[in-house]
């Protein structure tokens, strides 16, 4: 054995065990990350599902039409405008009638959402025969009830920290005794707007907001990004200083961090232009800029992709330069601008900062009708729950994130399907 | 007319003239023997060809007018208020004419009981009837004037197809410039209001100061009133808490490209590479929800059993929740430029007996380290630009420190609690937010040209 082969030898236990390390280090890094998104979607999944219910509390209620100062005749405006919360405070008082203390009084008539009079309102104001009647309905409980009841709050805290008092656990442990609270899925989450109040808090405005916003982003974005790649890609004359100079501003476009895209909506759009604030419309104008450097991106490389044989089966058929693109080119080359769309969409459907320079971070307690409304989005939507103290506000905010999440998924298969469907290998 | 009913009659005409010039084409053709052969284009082009020439010049005019318009309605209303009223100028006219357009709006003129406001009201609505009106007639007459032009212009020998083809191609042109107007818009929109911001704050006091607080008093006398407007604390809590988060990602993104591309199996990478795509498509509220609820407590608690004080939006949460998010940037990076390493260079490394790890040290790294580098910058870019996890989980106050347990503020943490509160447009509160805009759209381009510009330069070319 020759001295050199000596050297290696003695190394070579060394050297196998670095790389084995090596090796190790790699696995390592990937399972952390790995580990982060599990725990990261674990603890939003956690956070979030027991908003997917909601406690319900069933009132004996009395519909006095001496209380309300109506009969069943009243005129519909009156019917409105009666006061119903004094029937649900007196229902609240003939099942607990010990309650004298003001303090306690008052902690009563909160163990319902004040959304319970305008239920009863509605039903009344349908069917006011119901006046004079008297019958069980179920009600929203607040949300302090809502949280004790999903376990959030220990009864074996001391009283002074516990957001419920022992009068009211009193009262929670006697509707239970009588199953009069039950959890049932919780509509109001997807049937109403934002509210002040964590049990009357939904995210359907803030759903038709993104759906608006996106309407707008995807019917400007996707014919303009689609032009520009195509021009980009087939008519753009070779070594043209203003050609490159679009290609460069694209490129950098596409890396501009979106807060500034919303410094351009509020100087440009709202301040110059005047568009509304807080709409959908200058929502999808801002996030339009946003997402066409995606699209642009990618519909470039899927007419890259389609073979020159093709073009030149077209116009060898006489077909003009224009009639190849958009008869040919671009039908053959649509799955890839389609799959670019759906992933700028969803990287759209996500984005926050800009949306609060432009105003849609306002409150609004309404579902927006047009894209001229005031509204709000679901990041956004998220983005203001967190910042509520309540604990019944982080449940939903995470319950928000996960419906958003859905939607994300729902794009990103959706784009992945139609890339494994219609991809062809020329 | 309103404007949806003048965008829906215009769509109309625009199928109508379709269909004139499409049987015009076919019969200015079939007079002659040989029939449709004589058309130099298909009869659809015809068609294409007036339908466009009706609609895109009106269009063009609603367009110009629409946005001229409140403009020229509210001059001329300013114009017939009486004269004392003028003088006092354009801000309090301002004021007025809102009121005057809500009222207006929602029909409730007649609350008005100041003779001048409703002679401004009757002023304003008559004018603004009598622009729409105007706007009404001009735009459909013009479509209408086209449609019949096109109309007489269509013979056999017209090129309709070389025409519509021109219109495509322009329209091509207008959409791939719109990029060049973007990147106008943003550096005019923050340069205007940063000179704006610069004549009230010295630009050295700027890029200097080490005190930042925006917070400008209406009156002389209270506290706080002094309104600095220094902002390097912003850039260095921007700074610190970026290099934690590439402090994280780019170890874990790195080892984790290599370990993809040079030994996993292909199923393993076929699972474990879009799973970690995931990260990226996440939305940033949601990194900010994370990192606020579940991230800063636990880091805070684990301090606190440590002795150690920290506060409660750390940078380090949010630093940490940041280097999640650009792990997916990092190793996508990295993992293309180590695919593009041709295979030739690994098989001379192991024919001369090296190990698979230094091969991958000695080689592959220094062979794709332009693009990693590239990648890295392009992840740094990212972390400074990026919003709502600083804005959930960083600090509110400036705090010029180093300390990653200290809570710290950033650039984009500070755009949005100025521009998110009231806001008035000459306040330099409000103005700062541009200048600091300027500054943050400034160091990521600077960031950008720089990686592009190594991944283009440094690149081998092995073919």
């Amino acid at each position: 054995m020759n001295k050199s082969t000596q050297i290696v030898e003695a190394g070579l236990q060394k050297r196998y065990a670095k790389e084995k390390r090596f090796r190790l280090y790699g696995l390592i890094s990937i399972l952390i990350s790995l580990a982060f998104l599990v725990i990261l979607l674990a603890d939003i999944i956690g956070k979030g599902y027991p908003a997917f219910q909601q406690t319900y509390v069933k009132l004996d209620v009395t519909i006095d039409g001496e209380v309300l100062g109506l009969t069943a005749e009243s005129p519909e405006d009156k019917l409105y405008s009666a006061s119903y919360s004094k029937v649900i405070r007196n229902a609240l008082r003939e099942k607990f009638p010990g309650v004298t203390d003001r303090k306690q009084k008052r902690a009563l008539s909160n163990l319902v959402s004040k959304s319970a009079a305008y239920e009863l309102r509605d039903m009344v104001v349908e069917n006011p025969n119901l006046i004079g009647t008297s019958g069980s309905y179920w009600f929203l409980a607040k949300d302090d009830v809502d949280v004790f009841m999903k376990g959030n709050i220990d009864r074996n805290l001391p009283e002074s920290d516990r957001r419920i008092k022992d009068y009211q656990l009193e009262w929670i442990d006697t509707l239970v005794a009588e199953n009069r609270l039950e959890k049932r899925f919780n509509t109001v989450l997807f049937t109403e707007a934002d509210s002040r109040e964590p049990e009357q808090a939904g995210i359907r405005g803030a759903l038709m907001g993104s759906l608006y916003t996106m309407l707008i982003t995807m019917c400007l974005a996707f014919p303009i990004g689609v032009a520009a790649a195509t021009y980009l890609e087939e008519f753009a004359p070779q070594n043209n200083k203003w050609v490159d100079l679009i290609e460069i501003n694209i490129n950098n476009l596409a890396a501009v961090p979106s807060i500034v895209f919303g410094l351009l909506g509020l100087a440009v759009y709202i301040n110059f232009f005047g568009v509304p604030r807080s709409t959908p419309l200058v929502g999808g104008l801002v996030l339009t800029l946003m997402t066409l450097p995606t699209i642009i991106i990618a519909s470039r490389a899927a007419i890259k992709a389609v073979p020159p044989s093709m073009r030149e089966a077209a116009l060898g058929l006489g077909a003009s330069k224009v009639q190849t693109v958009f008869q040919h080119v671009l039908p053959m080359a649509m799955p890839g601008i389609l799959t670019g769309t759906i992933i700028g969409m969803a990287q759209a459907l996500g984005e926050t900062a800009p949306l609060l320079m432009i105003g849609m971070i306002a409150f609004v307690s309404d579902i927006p009708q047009s894209i001229i409304d005031p509204s709000t989005v679901m990041p956004v939507q998220i983005y203001l729950w967190s910042d509520s103290p309540e604990r019944a506000f982080t449940e939903r905010t995470s319950a928000a994130i996960i419906v958003l999440l859905a939607f994300l998924i729902t794009m990103n298969l959706v784009a992945i399907m139609l890339r494994k469907r219609f991809e062809k290998r020329w | 007319m309103p404007l949806n009913t003048i965008l829906i009659t215009l769509l109309l005409l625009l199928v109508f003239s379709y269909f004139i010039g499409k049987g015009r084409a076919i019969a200015v053709s079939t007079t002659k023997s040989n029939g449709r052969r004589n058309l130099h284009s298909l009869p659809s082009y015809y068609g294409y060809m007036v339908a466009l020439w009706t609609v895109i010049p009106a269009i063009a005019i609603l367009v110009i007018w629409t946005i001229f318009e409140t403009q020229i309605v509210s001059s001329l209303t300013f114009s017939s208020l009486p004269a004392e009223l003028q003088q006092e100028g354009q801000s309090s006219f301002g004021l007025l004419l809102n009121e005057v357009k809500n009222a207006v709006q929602s029909g409730q003129v007649d609350s008005f009981t100041d003779p001048v406001k409703i002679a401004a009201a009757e002023r304003y609505e008559s004018v603004r009837s009598i622009s729409l009106l105007a706007k009404t007639v001009v735009v459909l007459g013009v479509a209408l004037v086209c449609l019949y032009l096109g109309w007489r212009y269509i013979k056999p020998e017209t090129q309709a197809r070389n025409k519509v083809e021109s219109i495509a191609r322009w329209a091509m042109i207008l959409c791939a410039s719109i990029a060049i107007l973007t990147t106008v818009g943003i550096v005019f929109s923050v340069i205007f209001e940063s000179v704006l911001f610069f004549k009230s704050v010295s630009i050295t006091e700027f890029l200097f100061g080490t005190k930042w607080s925006p917070q400008t008093s209406i009156r002389a006398d209270q506290a706080g009133s002094s309104g600095a407007f220094g902002a390097v604390p912003l850039f260095v809590g921007t700074l610190l808490i970026s290099l934690i988060a590439l402090i994280i990602a780019v170890p874990l993104g790195l080892m984790s490209a290599i370990y993809l591309s040079e030994y996993a199996s292909s199923r393993f990478r076929s699972f474990a590479k879009p799973t970690l795509e995931i990260l990226a498509g996440i939305p940033t509220v949601v990194y900010g929800f994370f990192a606020a609820l579940t991230v800063a407590p636990f880091i805070r608690n684990l301090g606190e059993s440590l002795g150690l004080t920290v506060a409660s939006e750390s940078a380090l949460a949010a630093g940490l929740v940041m280097g999640i998010m650009i792990i997916p940037f990092v190793s996508s990076l990295s993992d293309d430029v180590i695919n593009a390493v041709p295979q030739s260079l690994r098989d001379g490394s192991f024919g001369m007996g090296a190990t698979k790890s230094e091969t991958i040290k000695q080689v592959v790294i220094p062979a794709a380290l332009p693009g990693i580098i590239g990648g890295v910058l392009l992840a740094a870019s990212r972390a400074i630009g990026e919003t709502m996890i600083v804005v959930m989980a960083a600090g509110l106050s400036a705090n010029l420190t180093f300390n990653p347990l200290e809570a710290v503020t950033t650039v984009t943490v500070q755009i949005v609690t100025l521009l998110t509160g009231d806001q008035e447009f000459d306040s330099p509160k409000t103005l700062a937010a541009f200048a600091l805009g300027l500054g943050l759209f400034l160091i990521t381009l600077l960031l950008n040209v720089i990686a592009l510009h190594v991944i283009r330069k440094y690149r081998e070319q092995y073919d």
